[in-house]
């Protein structure tokens, strides 16, 4: 089992060769081969997998020398903050980093249980290194020529790009570690690596904007460090292990001591995932160049909360925190799908939407029943999937429009068709009818209504609303024809960047077809694993009509469009009271003089924009944490 | 398998029959209603006929293929509807159709269809939770979603769902672009923003509107009926009948009412929807 | 059974009237009159309308408009000028910005006049029109067999040019508003033969 140390290992090779390289002929080999080999790593470990028969492995008992490296690794962050919170006079962010390393520190020195693996992969950790491995290696292809474009229109920032893909690698390093490691030790410092990077990736235009917005997502996801080191302390000290596997039977047999650790885990888990009252940082991550918002804050680190979650689900099911857990993952569900209807910049629309299936996701880990998890398994691999071609699309976009205002995407199908089509397979797959994201809603309603859960049934039922809302109009935009100039536009994506879009557009588009076969041979095994007993949601018969709906609605379209293009239709001029000026985009105003047509998407930014619900909702879900922590602070005490 | 390839069948024929004469009544007694005499029963008929022998016309070759998936998938919707398969994947399909017409609409850019276009949009949130709402309620009280299932239960489900059925009756106005919420685009003369979301679509196009619109009624009335039918054959003849009632009822509401805003109609159908439907949904979950 | 006169859509143009028409044609849809009854349907959208029922004289600002409302409409349709406004200019003749009657920029079928048009009367004129309807479509079909249901897009039907309002008189816009109707008239031979006057 080479390979994991190679995983984890590797990247954080590349990383620190790439900040050494010179050129950026170089570099871009450099990373490509990286990304490549990375690839194949987790290809090849997949494959062993399923040769294997996907029995659990558990690896590294004897990792003395490791665990110092890493207590070491750990300080050196531990420093690196405390240094850059000094730099950019946030002090007392810095203690946020201090006491938990300390907290680690003394558990770790003072620890005397027997001596564990470190490693574990079953098939949940395989799911989440394939997502990383796959989407994390098409982005960071993607990244390599979207930034020498990047940095092309933006004069004013300095180039750095060999810096940005080396923290690339060094993140992708962390989250394998993350999802790898069974040990509490090395599961918190892989959890704050990945912090640390986002944070570092946040702030890398230096402006004033992205350092303010940068510290919002380090001080946040440290708090969750924070609170998760005084759980994995305590649990330690009362329960004698440091074993992952240790924490979730002692949450699932209800032990008391377990309680209040699994609670802060989860409670950690929520800022990572973003969920309110946590949601701002990943908005503010947003200032990040663009493969940074694809890779860390949709595709993989945001799902490292929910990957916990998951891991927790057989210890929180029907305990109070795991209502509590549902209760925030559905209330963030409705209220930024709410949000997002507001906005028009689509990275922001792109970050609410995460913020919000991360919400559903965590939602149905919080019911932790084997039909939610089904629907949170799904929803976590089409979401990786398209999203990551959304935010990669986005980021092409804007290079070439030089804007991500949806407003400016008006008729983009007519000037930017490439680009289009991936945006339209991207949306499409978050929620339109044949993709998955419907299919995992479906599963999540239903256990809502199995489960007796009136408040997330409502989350969903309003949520599901209004989250087709904002994509179709979206979608809307960019199939109406043009109403502007466009002719100066050219499309300057670089194939580096088109070749890993088609991928994940090829890969959705498998994934939709092939996801009852998934379902049979990946996801119910793994729930199987994780409870113990098989949990379908929908019955393999209703799956198959689902994908001949699939490949009924692939095939409607372009079946009417052969049959309409064989009738002539006499074009005629849009109706606009008789005073089109005759190419459908200007119309004469009462001066007698030409004026241009600008169409515009609803929004309601002043009844439903963040400004106006976002510290609302943030109280009542700091509210509903306070009142969880209230209520099991009082059972365990 | 064998009824339910025939009740396909009949549905895929017999709708735009049903509906045409829906509609034909819907006129009639919307006139009488005003003291006028109307129009002949078979004048929606009459209006889809000359459409079709019309010049075909449009703003952008697009539409027409947006609009005939539109048909379809509209048709498939009802196929499967009554053919007794998943009522949630019905819906989804449904609201994928849903989906067209606003691609159909908004294709063109013009700025009449594109409000209108919009505010079909509004009208889609504004009635989808009820449906989903509606889906749910049947799978509480028959124990699953299978539209067989539900129609073949011991007691019909609106005995358990009164709250649900309310909700459902009143987001069907939304549905069938009724006054008050005939918003996006109106059956009756021209409104403010002329013909909103079919501005665009004269001729053939139009005609394939109107057609896809019979079929999504006849539709919607086989959901209201769904409410009423169980194993007992006669439940049928009960059913046609609170189909009867509730189409007169929209009949009615649309006489007597004046169209709303569309801020105000999103607000009252939520309400509508979370206070009927969901203490319905709410009580049933407590005394299971 | 299924003639497509049964369907009559109205399009209802006011140009440069002084309203009195207007009243009354809105006064045909009410229950007195109850024009529904044949079908006929009051629609805003020239795409959907078959009969374009003008009132009101043809000024120089409304002139393009109604040529592009006339375009806009699907064959086989006619067109019905209401009032004596829309059929000579009627009492605005003289101004200087009147062209005069709708039959200046478009061919006009039924002319219903009046001062204001009463109710009955324009039933009347839609109805003599519903006739014509039905005539119009053996040519449309004639039509389609020729030219394979390839309409030229007229581009100069379009309101290109920017309205002059202040040009006084406006002869030269009149004299070429009078060449397109000309031209437009060239395609469709004996479409005055349902001109009635009613006393």
């Amino acid at each position: 089992m080479i390979v994991v140390p190679f995983l984890i290992c590797f990247p954080f090779a590349v990383a620190a060769v790439l900040m050494f390289a010179k050129g950026v002929k170089a570099q871009g080999r450099l990373a490509y081969i990286g990304a490549a080999f990375i690839a194949a790593a987790v290809v090849a470990l997949g494959y062993g997998r399923i040769i294997g028969g996907f029995e659990p492995i558990r690896l590294y008992y004897d990792t003395k020398i490791a665990d110092h490296v890493i207590f070491a690794a750990e300080i050196v962050i531990m420093l690196i903050v405390t240094y850059l919170c000094f730099k950019y006079e946030k002090k007392w962010v810095c203690l946020l980093s201090v006491i938990p390393t300390a907290v680690i520190g003394i558990t770790e020195f003072t620890f005397t249980g027997p001596e564990i693996n470190h490693i574990y992969i079953d098939r949940l950790s395989m799911l989440m290194c394939l997502i990383i491995g796959i989407i994390g290696g098409l982005i960071i292809v993607y990244a390599v020529g979207y930034m020498s474009g990047y940095h092309m229109h933006h004069k004013e920032v300095k180039n750095r790009s060999n810096y940005f893909i080396a923290l690339l690698f060094l993140f992708m390093g962390a989250m394998f570690g993350f999802v790898l490691s069974s040990n509490l030790i090395w599961l918190f410092f892989f959890w704050e690596c990945t912090s640390v990077c986002s944070f570092l990736l946040i702030g890398y235009t230096r402006t004033q904007e992205a350092v303010e917005n940068s510290f919002r997502a380090l001080w946040m996801n440290l708090l969750g460090g924070l609170v998760l080191s005084l759980g994995i302390a305590y649990f330690a000290f009362h329960a004698n292990t440091l074993s992952l596997d240790d924490f979730i039977k002692a949450g699932a047999e209800g032990n008391p001591y377990a309680i209040l650790p699994i609670a802060a885990m989860a409670f950690a888990a929520l800022t990572k995932s973003a969920q309110l009252p946590f949601s701002t940082w990943l908005l503010g991550a947003m200032v990040a160049p663009t493969p940074s918002s694809a890779l860390l804050h949709s595709a993989t680190m945001v799902k490292a909360g929910v990957y916990v979650l998951f891991r927790l689900a057989p210890a929180m099911s029907g305990t109070t925190t795991g209502d509590m857990i549902a209760l925030i993952g559905g209330f963030t569900f409705l209220v930024t799908s709410i949000m997002a209807i507001a906005q028009s910049d689509g990275k922001r629309v792109l970050a609410l939407s995460t913020v919000s299936n991360l919400g559903l996701m965590v939602a149905c880990a919080g019911i932790g029943t084997p039909e939610t998890i089904w629907a949170g398994v799904f929803l976590m691999i089409f979401h990786a999937v398209s999203k990551s071609l959304l935010f990669l699309d986005v980021g092409a976009t804007e290079n070439t429009l030089h804007s991500r205002d949806i407003e400016d995407m008006h008729g983009m199908l007519y000037f930017l068709p490439r680009l289009t089509v991936f945006m339209f397979i991207g949306i499409a797959g978050m929620f339109l009818a044949p993709f998955g994201m419907l299919i995992s809603k479906w599963a999540a309603l239903r256990a809502a209504v199995d489960g007796n859960n009136i408040a997330l049934l409502l989350f969903i039922v309003f949520g599901s609303a209004t989250t087709s809302f904002y994509w179709s109009k979206w979608m809307g935009k960019l199939i109406s024809h043009p109403h502007a100039e466009h002719s100066h536009i050219k499309d300057i994506t670089r194939l580096s960047e088109t070749v890993p879009m088609w991928i994940q557009a090829v890969l959705m588009v498998v994934l939709c077809v092939a996801f009852p076969f998934l379902s049979r041979v990946f996801v119910d095994p793994l729930l199987r694993e994780m409870f113990g007993t098989g949990g379908q949601v929908l019955s393999q018969g209703l799956l198959y009509m689902l994908v001949v709906v699939i490949c009924f609605v692939f095939a409607v379209p372009p079946i009417t469009y052969y049959f309409s293009s064989k009738i002539h239709s006499n074009i005629k001029l849009a109706y606009m009271g008789g005073i089109n000026t005759g190419d459908n985009t200007s119309f004469v105003d009462s001066f007698g003089d030409e004026k241009r047509l600008w169409l515009s998407n609803y929004y309601f930014a002043g009844r439903v924009g963040i400004r106006k619900i976002m510290v609302p909702c943030q109280l009542f879900a700091t509210a509903v944490i306070i009142i969880m922590f209230c209520i099991i602070l009082g059972v365990t005490l | 398998m064998r009824n339910s390839i025939i009740s396909v069948i009949a549905y895929i024929l017999l709708a735009p029959i049903a509906g045409g004469l829906l509609e034909g009544i819907d006129r009639k007694i919307s006139a009488r209603m005003q003291r006028r005499v109307g129009p002949p029963l078979l004048q929606p008929f009459y209006d889809v006929a000359k459409l079709f022998k019309k010049q075909v016309i449009s703003v952008t070759n697009a539409q027409t293929f947006l609009l005939l998936s539109y048909l379809v998938f509209m048709v498939l919707t009802g196929s499967m509807f009554f053919a007794g398969s998943d009522i949630l994947l019905c819906m989804f399909v449904l609201s994928t159709a849903a989906m067209f017409l606003y691609f159909a609409s908004t294709v063109t850019s013009s700025p009449y269809s594109t409000i209108g276009a919009s505010r079909e949009l509004i009208q889609m949130i504004a009635y989808e939770p009820a449906v989903l709402m509606a889906c749910v309620g049947f799978y509480l009280v028959d124990g699953s979603f299978e539209i067989h299932e539900i129609a073949s239960s011991p007691v019909s489900s609106i005995f358990n769902l009164p709250g649900v059925f309310a909700a459902f009756v009143f987001i069907i106005t939304i549905k069938m672009r009724k006054s008050p919420f005939d918003i996006s685009t109106s059956h009756h003369a021209h409104q403010e923003i002329v013909k909103g979301i079919t501005s665009e679509m004269g001729a053939r196009n139009l005609a394939l509107f109107t057609v896809t619109e019979w079929y999504e009624n006849v539709f919607l009335m086989g959901v209201i009926g769904l409410f009423v039918v169980n194993k007992n054959p006669y439940s049928y003849i009960s059913a046609l009948f609170v189909v009867v009632i509730v189409y007169f009822l929209e009949i009615l509401i649309d006489n007597t009412s004046a169209r709303m805003k569309q801020r105000e109609m999103l607000k009252l159908s939520w309400a509508v929807t979370l206070v009927l439907a969901g203490s319905n949904i709410w009580i049933l979950m407590l005394i299971k | 059974m299924f003639e497509i006169k049964r369907s009559p859509w109205v399009l209802h143009y006011d140009g440069s009237s002084c309203n009195g028409c207007d009243i009354e044609v809105l006064a045909c849809l009410t229950p007195v009159y109850d024009a529904e009854r044949f079908g006929i349907i009051n629609t805003g959208d020239p795409m959907q309308a078959d009969i374009l029922l003008i009132t009101g004289g043809i000024n120089s600002q409304n002139a393009p408009v109604v040529k592009q409302l006339y375009d806009q409409m699907p064959r086989p349709k006619v067109v019905c000028a209401v009032g004596v406004c829309a059929c000579t200019g009627g009492i605005f003749k003289d101004c200087y910005n009147i062209l005069g009657g709708a039959d200046t920029v478009i061919p006009v079928d039924i002319y219903v006049p009046g001062c204001a048009a009463r109710p009955q009367a324009i039933i009347d004129g839609i109805v003599k029109a519903v006739d014509l309807f039905e005539k119009r479509l053996e040519e449309h079909k004639q039509w389609v067999a020729e030219h394979e249901n390839r309409e030229k897009t007229d581009k100069s039907a379009a309101a290109k040019q920017p309205q002059k309002a202040q040009q006084p008189a406006g002869e030269t816009a009149k004299a070429q508003s009078q060449n397109s109707a000309q031209r437009r008239s060239k395609n469709a031979k004996g479409r005055k033969t349902a001109k009635r006057r009613k006393k």
